[in-house]
């Protein structure tokens, strides 16, 4: 009782600075002590999942509709902002993922460092990274929210800007001023919601009943919460990245180191995605229906636009990252169609994309390590030089292309599907021909995930590398790869395992937008 | 026949004077006396105890503005012409501190080169004694007073470096700068004095609320906005800054930067929030003119610097759009406004002043500050990399760094529950601009991480125990204002209209 007493009050704090606190220590060991260094980051991020998986295992699953874990604490009163944080079914998936991509990113990097090496500071923007993450996905008051959500960009920034590729200073800026553009309009955005519900609480639940009440009582203007939505949007947006503000993505993800590629991949981008649900869908529910048919099209858009930019690349891990487009494209599908069903099938694609693009970012990584080009058509037979790795390559790909049994089934097609029948009050013709669209995406997915793994699995290698030897995979990567892959056919058999989880919180939100429409 | 005229006169009143209200300032008198005296007469090769006594005069002269504080009673002498309140003993300690730094940042600088140490130090206290002052004054003629007492010591000390020509040009640009806002604002201070017929900032508030109103208030309250608009360096009276903070001792330089520009914020807000409070139709609309202005322009300008010192003088010219951005609303929202403008101050102040510490720092080893001399300093100096990506991103407002939650409060005044046009679109023009800053800013960090060293030389810089006070001092202060709410609260407390 005690025990649980101390996870209730402290544990999600605990989990979220525990990361920062290991920064602050590898801070004052000395750069030569590289073997100490990865160690203190390895049990920080350690004992943050640690102390996760305790909060995660005292998680009560039959109230996941509920906040749970809630700590609300005085923090900058004076702008009425508190430190507020909680998880429920949304939360849970995400924070999970989060806690297993960090310590599985720092065993990788363990002796494959990218220049200019440097583990020391490396590893430290790594924790800070974990500890933003975390925290906007445990964050329950919209400043705290936004202050976790920017804290990220500093890290990234570097990671990509110092340990990236030949383009790396201009795709970290890039990454850099996008965001925080999008960021500029999302902060007035909060304060506009914080004002027209009386400027009191910037506590999520607050606001929304505020929204809620102003609505009920009829005086509040529709086009003021659409203008809102709209900053909300392109926070978000951007951060996602939706059609058309996708442009910094490939950069950043072609030229950030492979850790880098994997977290920005695998929990960066569904920053985005969870803020949409959590902050404007929550929020802004009749400002939501209005947007949907529009953010349905640039999903559709996003899924198309992702396949044509795939099939035109010539670079394996640029092309990697242009299919994260599209599976985005999926995710928002999903949430667009305002119902339970593509809600839950949206953050099942997150869960599902980071696991598999996370794993396909590392592949390239070793890849990139061993040939020292991601060039495709300099590639090939790599099941012949490196059968185990070749194999792990198809697996991921067609985990990508939504092969049934795996986990991007889930994501796609239930996503797919719930176009059919959207939210009520949106136009079901709409979201039927964005169906058929998204379908047809799923088609190029396959043409041009096949094609890559064809030209670079298949045949024999290339002349230049016909007589080179090359390593398959080692035992850090191993271990660092095993358990995603494993969570892929879990997730992939038993998609219950997240839906049961995320069912309450999205049956609840479906109720919402159900009871809007009619 | 002396005695007759004594009698014919009204009875000499002598004034009620607070001793515990003057402390602060005596306290400072008293340190400028010892560091005159202890120039004199110590030799040569014992000359460092000059700055020593410095700061521990600066601090000793915080202990009255705690007791002050702890004691809770707003104190008014001579006729209201001086205030003790919390917004005074908040800029006070702020002051105070701020020189401190100042001080932590000319020890090594002034000693080492070839410059007069006793008299640097004596007009170095004494432009702080004239911001104590500043804080305080709630009248024409005391505003007046403390501004040159501030500002006259700040010309000669622009000018230190006098066998240098840039120095030369600081010295005498910022002088005849000064000079001829100092003329405009008294002219502006006249006209509103014959109108209004008292000098006090009280009566003048209630007197331009009057019915009667001519233009010619009008163009009072603009020519004494605008004297000040040289004072923080607004866009277009800005011109000065550039040159001067180029060619000033570089802790001079933090010193106008930061202290210099705060108190001529202190002013306006004294001005507006008390004398003008009722012509917000005259100010809103200049405000909203000259922020807009100052933002853009310094940020455009700073775009393409190539010199560190130059592009923190046009930042801090940005900065000083943001601060003034608030005072766009004055009118509907005066509480909002005045608590982020002090805010703003409060956070611009420590994160500012670390920058300048690190340009010091490093400046010890690359004798330049071309920013292309800053190449790779992550590789031989990552500790003082590390504080500058601090500084500059908190400049830049990103969070959790103190910075961003400078930019928060503006955006919180400027969209206040009565959504106004004005507020509205300058909210947006805070919100480009701060993209842009944040372009030049991390252009620095890009020089200082992502860059091969210039000449190849990675010998550690050696900084000084005077200069890595004052970095961990504005370290702290910076991130400790970012994740609490330490600013806000001196922000509310120094409000001292209750509307």
């Amino acid at each position: 009782m005690d025990n649980n007493h101390f996870l209730t009050g402290w544990g999600l704090s605990l989990m979220v600075f525990l990361p920062l606190a290991g920064a602050l220590v590898m801070m004052l060991i000395p750069k030569v002590e590289e073997h100490l260094l990865k160690l203190v980051a390895l049990g920080a991020s350690l004992g943050s999942a640690a102390v996760g998986i305790a909060v995660l295992a005292d998680f009560d699953y039959d109230g996941a509709g509920e906040l749970q874990f809630v700590v609300n604490k005085a923090w900058i009163e004076v702008i009425s902002s508190r430190f507020i944080v909680g998880i429920d079914g949304l939360s849970v998936p995400l924070v999970a993922l989060t806690l297993l991509i960090t310590p599985l990113v720092i065993i990788y990097s363990w002796n494959h460092f990218p220049e200019p090496h440097n583990p020391k500071a490396f590893l430290i923007l790594v924790l800070v990274l974990h500890t933003g993450m975390l925290g906007t996905f445990v964050a329950q008051d919209l400043i705290l929210f936004f202050v976790f959500f920017e804290i990220v960009l500093l890290p990234m920034y570097f990671m990509i800007g110092v340990w990236g590729g030949e383009e790396r200073q201009y795709a970290a800026i890039k990454f850099f001023l996008y965001t925080l553009f999008g960021s500029a309009l999302m902060i007035v955005s909060f304060l506009a919601v914080f004002f027209v519900t009386g400027g009191e609480s910037f506590s999520m639940v607050d606001l929304a009943q505020g929204v809620a009440d102003r609505n009920a009582a009829g005086d509040l203007a529709l086009s003021t919460q659409v203008l809102i939505f709209g900053g909300m949007f392109m926070g978000f947006g951007i951060k996602v990245p939706m059609f058309p503000f996708h442009t910094w993505l490939p950069d950043a993800h072609t030229q950030a180191p492979t850790q880098g590629s994997v977290i920005l991949a695998a929990v960066l981008l569904k920053l985005g995605t969870y803020g949409f649900i959590r902050v404007a869908l929550f929020i802004l529910p009749e400002a939501a229906v209005e947007w949907a048919p529009w953010i349905g099209l640039l999903a559709v858009i996003g899924i198309i636009y992702g396949a044509l930019g795939c099939l035109a690349q010539t670079d394996m891990k640029r092309l990697i990252a242009f299919s994260s487009v599209a599976h985005m494209g999926f995710v928002m599908l999903g949430i667009a169609t305002l119902t339970d069903f593509g809600l839950n099938a949206a953050v099942f694609g997150m869960v599902a994309h980071g696991l598999i693009t996370g794993m396909l970012f590392f592949v390239a990584g070793s890849v990139k390590e061993r040939f020292h080009t991601l060039e495709i058509k300099r590639l090939g037979g790599l099941l012949l030089q490196a059968p185990k790795m070749g194999w792990i390559l198809g697996f991921c790909i067609m985990a990508s292309l939504g092969l049934p049994g795996l986990a991007g089934f889930w994501g796609e097609f239930p996503a797919i599907l719930s176009a059919y029948n959207p939210g009520a009050g949106l136009p079901e013709e709409t979201f039927r021909t964005y169906m058929v669209i998204a379908a047809v995406g799923t088609v190029l997915a396959a043409g041009y995930l096949l094609w890559l793994f064809q030209r670079t699995a298949f045949g024999t290698p290339s002349e230049e590398f016909a007589d080179e030897h090359i390593d398959d995979v080692h035992v850090t990567e191993w271990i660092a790869w095993v358990p995603m892959l494993a969570l892929i056919l879990v997730l992939g058999i038993y998609p219950n395992l997240i839906f049961q989880v995320t069912d309450p919180v999205m049956t609840a939100m479906g109720d919402t937008f159900q009871a809007l429409g009619t | 026949m002396l005695a007759f005229l004594l009698q014919q006169g009204t009875p000499f009143l002598e004034p009620k004077v607070d001793f515990h209200a003057l402390a602060p300032e005596i306290v400072l008198v008293g340190a400028i006396v010892v560091v005159l005296l202890a120039d004199l007469f110590t030799p040569e090769s014992s000359r460092g105890i000059v700055p020593s006594i410095a700061g521990i005069g600066l601090l000793a002269a915080t202990v009255p503005v705690l007791t002050l504080a702890l004691d809770g009673v707003d104190r008014a002498m001579f006729g209201g012409a001086y205030a003790v309140d919390n917004f005074s003993l908040v800029l006070k300690a702020m002051f105070l501190l701020a020189g401190y730094v100042v001080v932590l940042l000319s020890t090594n600088y002034i000693a080492e080169g070839d410059y007069a140490e006793g008299e640097y130090y004596f007009l170095l206290l004494s432009s702080i004694l004239g911001m104590t002052v500043m804080a305080s004054s709630r009248d024409l003629v005391s505003i007046f007073v403390a501004l040159e007492l501030l500002s006259i010591p700040a010309y000669m000390l622009a000018g230190w470096r006098k066998r240098d020509l840039r120095g030369n040009e600081a010295g005498v640009k910022y002088y005849l700068m000064g000079v001829f806002a100092s003329a405009v604002m008294l002219y502006g201070m006249s006209l509103l004095f014959g109108l209004t017929g008292s000098t006090l900032l009280a009566d003048i508030g209630a007197a331009v609320a009057g019915p009667d109103t001519t233009p010619f208030i009008t163009l009072g309250i603009v020519l004494v906005v605008i004297g000040f608009g040289f004072k923080v360096s607004a866009v277009p009276f800005h011109t000065w800054a550039p040159d001067t903070y180029e060619g000033a001792p570089t802790p001079i330089t933090a010193f106008l930067a930061v202290s210099s520009k705060a108190a001529g914020f202190v002013a306006l807000l004294q001005l507006i929030l008390i004398a003008f409070p009722a012509r917000h139709d005259v100010v809103e609309p200049l405000m909203w003119l000259l922020a807009a202005l100052t933002m853009t322009v310094g940020n455009l300008i700073a775009l393409r610097q190539t010199n560190i010192v130059r592009l923190l003088a046009y930042s801090g010219v940005a900065q000083a759009g943001f601060m003034l951005a608030p005072l766009a609303v004055v009118g509907t929202n005066p509480a909002g406004a005045g608590r982020a403008v002090i805010t703003y101050l409060l956070i611009y102040t420590a994160m500012n002043l670390g920058a300048f510490a690190v340009v010091l720092a490093v400046a010890r080893k690359t004798r330049s500050a071309e920013i292309s001399s800053w190449g790779g300093l992550f590789e031989y100096a990552p500790g003082l990399t590390v504080l500058m990506t601090v500084f500059l991103f908190s400049l830049a407002g990103i969070p959790p760094l103190g910075g961003w939650l400078a930019k928060f409060v503006v955006f919180r005044a400027l969209l206040q529950p009565d959504l106004t046009a004005g507020g509205v679109t300058l909210a947006v023009v805070v919100g480009v601009n701060s993209v842009i800053a944040l372009y030049y800013y991390a252009n620095i960090a890009k020089e200082m991480w992502m860059k091969p060293v210039p000449d190849g030389d990675r010998t550690p810089v050696r900084v000084p125990f005077s200069l890595s006070a004052a970095l961990a001092i504005s370290v702290v202060v910076t991130v400790a204002f970012g994740v609490s709410n330490l600013a806000t609260r001196f922000g509310d407390l120094a409000l001292f209209v209750s509307t």
